[in-house]
């Protein structure tokens, strides 16, 4: 709440610019097999109820036993958070009445979480990193699944998602735009996705986000608070924000008040909508669930599961930019996801960094972003790009006959070498024949001989008939030598 | 600590109970007999006396991450009033 005021990032209204304030709530499903207090399994899209056992669906004298490895995935997480684990916790009931909450109650975290305070660095589009501290994580049942649109007086209930372990992350109101909000998910969906504690799959509902938006006049105290609830897209998070700041700026412009209430993201409007009025407002009445007892262990624990963390995305980044002369751009673009890192390094290995670096980002990413399909499904294995690559830095072949090497390499396969060989598009340094191709091209322009003395960036046009002649395979150094000194151009 | 008749109503709302008007005033009486009875626990010290979570000292049991349970859907829903393919039906709720 003390960051400073960075104008920028300010709405501006009628009279003078607002800040707007915001804080997230993130629900990441955890991954596991089972559920967090059952031995039900938690696979994505089982048939209707087949995933239940007699706890998730609330039979009376069924008791929770907690899932060992929930807890695990939870400690690793707030140790990837840089986070305060604290080693005793303790389980309330969270009172509520919904009919795909079978308990009338959800088993959650209140005084007491797993995990307290930390942060996490996120990286903005112009370069700046901003830091948004960590309130909390505590774990807590996910609900069923309600259908409504299956017939008109009735709703289908579902419970396969009832009791499947959630982490619900917090952060401070650190944020104060759509960018941050949207950059603060997008790494915390890479933390947990290198982790391995959610697989981060927004479209099957592994990660949505409870989104708190305020706002105010730059340095006064923050303004009444409106939550929106379940964001389930990074895009949806940034259009929500956008509209409910200018719906908020609106009303206290025209001289009204904001009521604190929870509202609705309408994608399709692109609007917010209230969806339970403060009269309303939820008495959870929490207390602590008597069917489990407090979640204690050591710190021998802890150190066990944190001695089996991955590098993160940070250090990752740092090592890259260190080992490889990368720009933190381009880190960042390779540290995004666990696995295009890991081919790069692959790539990169006892090669130029920056050259595997520009390969991997434009040629690799670019082509796999054209067919829609991603790094764990590339036809070019890291191997086969590295040696193009080696093949380039030889004087082999040049970096324009390498880019329809890569061609062939993606749709056919095949070792980058043989398949050099094979098609002869190995380049020509041999000046005797490259010197033939120019002369034959002198020869036929002279008018075009007369105009480079005068002009001498003509000479790109010589350049480019003799790659012709050459079916580009002509080394480009030698070319443009050979010509300057035959059209006298300095 | 004692309850008026507003917040009877609430309660009973939260717990979705259906009270009716001329019952109100006797919870009341109950809920605040049975609230002065609780009381007299305020009348023993336990400053610096931590609460107390079992009666034995016990580490809390887990469970491995394995699947043991489910594929029993037609028991899941056999006490159901309406279901269909396995799902429960209930009135329309929507948000």
């Amino acid at each position: 709440m003390t960051a400073p005021v960075n104008p920028k990032k300010l709405i501006k209204g009628a009279e003078h610019d607002w800040e707007v304030v915001i804080g997230m709530e993130i629900h990441a499903q955890v991954t596991s097999r089972s559920k967090l207090f059952s031995g039900a399994s938690t696979e994505f899209g089982a048939e209707p109820n087949d995933h239940v056992s007699l706890v998730d669906a609330a039979m009376p004298g069924m008791l929770p036993v907690i899932n060992e490895e929930c807890v695990a995935q939870a400690v690793r997480t707030g140790l990837g958070l840089k986070a305060r684990i604290n080693h005793r916790s303790v389980f309330d009931r969270k009172n509520y009445f919904y009919p795909d909450l079978p308990q009338g109650y959800q088993i959650s975290q209140y005084k007491d979480p797993i995990v307290g305070e930390g942060e996490v660095v996120v990286d903005l589009l112009d370069g700046e990193s901003i830091t948004v501290g960590i309130e909390r994580l505590h774990l807590e049942q996910d609900a069923g699944k309600s259908l409504h649109d299956q017939n008109p007086t009735q709703s289908f209930v579902d419970l396969n998602r009832s009791g499947v372990a959630l982490m619900e992350i917090v952060s401070q109101p650190d944020l104060r735009s759509s960018e941050e909000a949207r950059a603060y998910m997008t790494k915390l969906r890479t933390i947990l996705r290198y982790l391995g504690t959610c697989d981060g799959d927004m479209e099957k509902g592994s990660l949505r986000a409870d989104v708190n938006v305020s706002v105010r006049r730059p340095g006064q105290p923050l303004g009444t608070r409106c939550e929106i609830k379940n964001v389930n897209s990074i895009r949806f998070i940034g259009q929500a924000i956008e509209s409910e700041a200018r719906r908020q700026i609106a009303i206290i412009e025209d001289g009204g008040t904001i009521s604190q209430e929870t509202r609705l993201y309408d994608p399709a409007k692109g609007e917010t909508r209230s969806m339970r009025s403060k009269e309303e407002a939820h008495d959870y009445r929490y207390f602590p669930d008597p069917d489990l007892l407090p979640l204690e262990f050591d710190q021998a624990y802890v150190d066990a599961l944190a001695e089996g963390l991955p590098e993160l995305p940070d250090a990752k980044k740092a090592r890259f930019v260190a080992d490889f002369g990368l720009s933190a751009y381009d880190a960042n673009v390779l540290v995004a996801e666990r696995a295009s890192a890991d081919y790069y390094e692959a790539v990169a290995r006892g090669r130029d960094g920056k050259a595997a670096a520009n390969w991997v980002i434009n040629e690799l990413f670019g082509r796999l972003n054209k067919e829609g399909i991603g790094i764990d499904a590339t036809p070019v294995s890291a191997d086969q790009l590295g040696r193009i690559i080696d093949l380039i830095g030889e004087g082999v072949i040049s970096g324009k006959i390498a880019k329809d090497l890569f061609e062939i390499v993606w749709t056919e396969g095949g070792d980058p070498r043989a398949v050099v060989e094979a098609r002869g598009m190995k380049q020509v340094t041999d000046t005797g024949a490259i010197e033939a191709a120019v002369d034959d091209i002198i020869a036929k322009n002279h008018d075009k001989v007369q105009q480079a003395k005068e002009k001498p960036t003509l000479l790109g046009w010589f350049v480019g008939q003799t790659m012709k002649a050459t079916g580009g395979k002509a080394n480009p150094a030698a070319v443009n030598a050979l010509l300057k000194s035959k059209l006298g151009i300095e | 600590m004692s309850v008026d008749e507003k917040t009877v109503r609430r309660i009973a709302h939260l717990a979705r109970i259906a009270v009716a008007e001329d019952e109100v005033a006797p919870l009341q009486g109950e809920l605040n007999a049975i609230l002065a009875f609780v009381e007299q626990l305020g009348a023993v010290d336990v400053t610096g006396v931590e609460a107390m979570t079992s009666v034995t000292p016990m580490a809390m049991k887990k469970r491995k991450d394995v699947v043991t349970d489910g594929g029993r859907a037609v028991d899941v829903v056999a006490n159901a009033p309406e279901t269909e393919d396995h799902y429960f039906l209930v009135p329309k709720v929507v948000e």
